[in-house]
Order: C-alpha cells, then structure tokens, then sequence
C-alpha cells in the first residue's frame, strides 16, 4: 500500500470513532465561539431529545417495532429524579440513577406482556400506557403537582459546581448524548445489533439464526426507555422544573417522527430528525401554532416518498446505485 | 445426527403427519420427497422448533431437543434455508451472512453497547468468515447490496452462505433449487456434494427428483402425514408405494 492509501485505509477502518470525535470537538468549542444563551437552549433541547431518540429509534428503525409511548418514560425519569431529589431528599445524582433503573424496571413489566403484540396493537398499547402516565402525573397532584408541575428542582452538581446555567448544562447534556450515540454505534455494529436487524426483517429466520426474538425485543425495549427516562432526568434537574405537558402522547408522536424523519434504523440520522424538528418551529416564527399539522405533513411525505426515512432512505438509494455502478465497471 | 421417532402433528381434527420416524445420518445426505401436501415442511418446522409436535420425538446427535424453541436448536448447530427464501431485505449481503453467525457473535448486550476490545476482534473474525462464505458462494461481487434488488437466484445463494457460514452440525435444506434454472440447479447439486465431501450432515427436501437421486445417500418418502418408504435412491425409485404415489394408481411400471 502506498502511504495514500493506508492513510485512506486508516480512515475507512475508523470511519465511525473519527466522526464521533469530530462532532465531540465541534461541541466542545462551539459555546466560547459562538454560543448565545437562544442558541445554546436550543442545542440543550436537541442533545435531550437525540438522548430520547437514539434509544427509540433502536427499538422502532433496528428493531422494527413500534412505540407510541415513549414520552411516559421520558416522564418516570424526569418526575421520578425530581421526587426522589425533592421529596426524599436523595441527592440528584443518585436520584437520577435510581429514577432510571425504576423506569427500566416498569419498561420490563410493561414489555413482557405487551410485546407479544405487533403493529397496530404495540401502538395502541404503548399508546395507553403513556395515558396512564399522564393521567397519574395530572391526577396525583400532591406529590406531582398536577396540572401546574412541579418547581424548584435541584440542578445536578460536581461538589461547588452546579449544572445550572445554560453553558454548563450544554457540557453535560452533550457529554451524555455523545455517550449515548456511541453506545447505539456500538450496538449497532455488533452481532446482538444484527439480530435485532434480523427480527425486524423477518422473526422466524432470525429465531433460525439463533436469536431469542422474544428476549431481545424486551431487551432493546428497555434500553430505549433507560435512555428516555435518562434524557427524562436530566431534562428535570437542568431546567428546574417539570409539568405533564411535556410528556402527553403528542410528545410521544413527535419523538416517532423525528425517528422516521431520520432514518429508520439509522443512529447518524436520528441525530438529523431530532435537530431539524427542533430546529423548524425556531426558524419559521409562525410555525409555532400549526407545529403539529407541519410534523404530520413532513411525516407523510417522507412516509410517501421515502419510507425509510430521509437519511437512511438516500443512503439506501446512494448504495444501490454505487454497487450497480460498481458492477458495471467490474 | 437427527432422529425422528414417530412425530405427529394434528392441525384441528387433520392429521398433517402421523407417526413419522427416520435418521438422518451424520456425514451423509438424507433426502425427504414426497407430493404437495405430504407434511414435509410440517416435520421440517417441527423439527426445527418452529412449530412443536403433538406427539414423538426429536434427537439431535442422541439429545432429545423436542419442543425446544427454534433460536436454541439454532444455537445446538442446525441451521436452515427456507421454501420461500426468508432474507432480512434491507440488509446488505454481508450482513445477512453475519447474520449466520448469531450465535458465535455471542448475546450480552452490555458486551454490545461497551464493545470492548475482545468484541472487536471477535467482530473481524466473524466477517472474515463471512467473506469466506460469500467467496464460497460467488457473491463476492454483491457483497454491499442490499439483498432486497438481487435476483432470486441471487438470493438463494446468499441463503445457502447464511446457513453454511456457522458450520453447522446439521443443515437443513428446503427446497433449494425451486424456482432456479437447469444450470443453477447443478450448481446447487455440485454444492451440496462438496458439502457432503467436508463431512457435513444434510437433509434436503426438495421435489426435484433428479437432484436428489444424484445426490442422496439415503432418500425417506413422505406422503399423507406418513412415511411411506424409506432406503437408498436405487431402492426407492423401484419402490411401488412411492410410484403409486408419484404416478397414481396405475399398472404400469417404470
């Protein structure tokens, strides 16, 4: 190999670690530069809900399975950190562990049963679960505070430095998200990822590989809602305050969006779906009030033109036309 | 390798196999004929753990594996094609081949999401062999493409590397040559003698008959839910039962 080409090989080979520290560095220097407090909130918003994403877009685009209730987890971790730190009197940190492995463990008895089911059924019951989530969250209004939230959480803290301000929360927030996007690449890219690409293309040939399809639907099921509950707590202790709105089912129906908007089954674009729905109501100033018919008109026009979703659909169209060209040139 | 005793398997009142017992021998190819409707598919499926009998057993090297779920059979060494091809579509063609080795690539999600460095190299490993396989099987060529465009003679190619890749103890082939052209049907038959020749166990189900008078060491004839007939290609082929079968009832004699 010329030294051209080992460099290019080297490239190749560390393609996925390489872009994962190019977009660390670009997050690390980019608040000094450029950042403003508008800017930074939105960028703290993308990095929690990508945290959301990335697990969810593991369990409905590798996966192949649906989930319309993810926004219930998303509110065990932020509801249950806040009340465990506020209430308890457990500091944030541990608050935040226990309030996650909880929402991991309600994610494993409501996955036993419920992922039996296929399609429209795991929708409709996902679907009623995060009803059940809001309704205790908008009834139970003693400990939740009900309609009116719950105030005055604790931010998180390294001894005397406290993740309050929008610039510390941007390290944190990112620093987890990155964490999380290289734990998806890494699943992803290994035998365990394949089987859970398998049961979504055809569970009896998969379970004909040797994939326990029933074990690794659950198991994927609660990694994604341990991420969700994870993004859910550090949404609670970083802004200081949580209300039920956040985490009705039309926030679960925006999180499933930005998943096909991305790419199924792309973790790259899942990162891309959650910024550009995120991004759109901040840059049209009317799109505010008309956010829902915008997400549902984006939703079936990629649903329409490009079903797998946007990245992972040019991708898909960019592949087959390189190894048609690559065989014809052969 | 694989042994049947007297396996039935009732859907409702209908009787899709009844007492159905045979080997399948180890280093050999047994090969299972019978008409449409037999209940070939049916024992295939029963075998295998997709589907579990209502009665009989089923022994994989002398271990009875009856009702097991088909991912641990899969994990004991017997891998599969399908009759009507069953790929992962939006995968590409090196990916469904790794898929072949589910079972080496080992179950720890947390070993997953930490990929530690063991993970890794075992990660190369394994897609060494999968190129092998594609190699193996002329699909070198193709290894990028989403297996969803290729031709279908294509993708029963890459069906067969899937099965093979993991080496398994038994393979079991439904209908491999289906719906392929003369030339590809050699191809399979070449295929399956070399197999035969690295000591693999095989049981074929097919309706082609020539191939499987070629290839067959032992041939068991299913026909009704029964096993009707069961020796050397030779033997069956001179067997009344099975041209009954084939032929109807008729007088005359091939």
């Amino acid at each position: 190999m010329t030294r051209r080409e080992r460099f290019l090989y080297f490239f190749y080979l560390h393609r996925t670690g390489l872009t994962v520290s190019a977009l660390t560095l670009a997050l690390a220097v980019y608040p000094p530069l450029w950042g403003n407090p508008y800017l930074l909130g939105v960028t703290n918003q993308i990095a929690l809900y990508a945290i959301v994403v990335l697990g969810l877009n593991l369990f409905i685009g590798y996966a192949g399975q649906i989930s319309l209730g993810h926004a219930a987890f998303f509110a065990l971790g932020a509801y249950g950190s806040a009340l465990l730190s506020g209430e308890a009197g457990v500091t944030p940190w541990l608050a935040l562990a226990l309030a996650v492995l909880a929402a991991s463990g309600v994610a494993l008895l409501v996955g036993i049963p419920t992922l039996r089911l296929h399609g429209h059924y795991l929708a409709m019951a996902t679907l009623g679960f995060n009803l059940v989530v809001y309704l205790v969250l908008m009834q139970w209004d003693k400990m939740t505070g009900g309609p009116s939230g719950y105030a005055g959480i604790q931010p998180l803290a390294l001894g005397d430095f406290a993740f309050a301000s929008d610039l510390r929360l941007h390290y944190l927030v990112w620093g987890v998200a990155l964490l999380c996007l290289t734990l998806a690449l890494n699943l992803v890219r290994s035998g365990v990822g394949r089987g859970l690409a398998a049961v979504a293309g055809d569970e009896v040939a998969a379970a004909a590989c040797g994939v326990d399809t029933r074990a690794a639907k659950v198991k994927v099921f609660v990694l994604s809602a341990a991420f969700a509950a994870l993004a859910g707590g550090l949404y609670a202790h970083g802004f200081g305050f949580v209300s039920p709105e956040t985490f009705g089912i039309f926030a679960s129906v925006d999180f499933v969006a930005m998943v096909v908007v991305g790419g199924l089954g792309s973790v790259w674009g899942s990162l891309f779906g959650v910024a550009l729905l995120t991004c759109l109501p901040e840059w049209i100033d009317r799109f505010e009030s008309y956010k829902e018919i915008v997400h549902g008109a984006i939703l079936v026009g990629v649903l329409m033109f490009l079903p797998q979703g946007l990245v992972t659909g040019l991708v898909d169209l960019a592949r087959v036309r390189l190894a048609r060209w690559k065989a014809r040139h052969a | 390798m694989l042994e049947l005793r007297g396996i039935c398997r009732n859907f409702g009142g209908l009787a899709a196999l009844s007492e159905v017992s045979f080997r399948a021998a180890a280093g050999e190819v047994t090969a299972l004929i019978g008409p449409n409707g037999a209940g070939k598919s049916t024992l295939i499926n029963c075998a295998t753990g997709v589907d579990r009998p209502d009665a009989g057993e089923v022994l994989l090297g002398g271990i009875a594996i009856t009702g097991q779920p088909a991912h641990r059979v899969a994990g004991l060494g017997v891998a599969r094609t399908f009759q009507n091809l069953r790929l992962f579509p939006r995968l590409s063609v090196l990916d469904n081949v790794l898929c072949g080795l589910t079972v080496a690539a080992g179950r720890s999600l947390l070993g997953a999401l930490l990929r530690p460095p063991a993970l890794r190299d075992r990660e190369r490993r394994l897609r060494l062999r999968a190129l092998a396989a594609l190699d193996r099987f002329n699909l070198t060529a193709l290894a990028d493409w989403p297996v969803g465009v290729l031709a279908y003679g294509d993708r029963k190619r890459v069906e067969l590397a899937r099965a093979v890749v993991g080496e398994p103890r038994l393979l079991l082939l439904d209908e491999p040559v289906a719906g392929l052209n003369a030339t590809e049907t050699a191809a399979v038959g070449a295929e399956i003698r070399r197999l035969r020749a690295q000591g693999y166990s095989v049981l074929l189900v097919e309706h082609d008959m020539e191939l499987v008078m070629g290839v067959a060491d032992r041939v068991v004839v299913l026909d009704g839910g029964r096993c009707i007939a069961q020796g050397t290609p030779a033997e069956v082929r001179r067997n009344p039962l099975v041209l009954e079968a084939y032929l109807g009832k008729t007088s005359l004699v091939a």
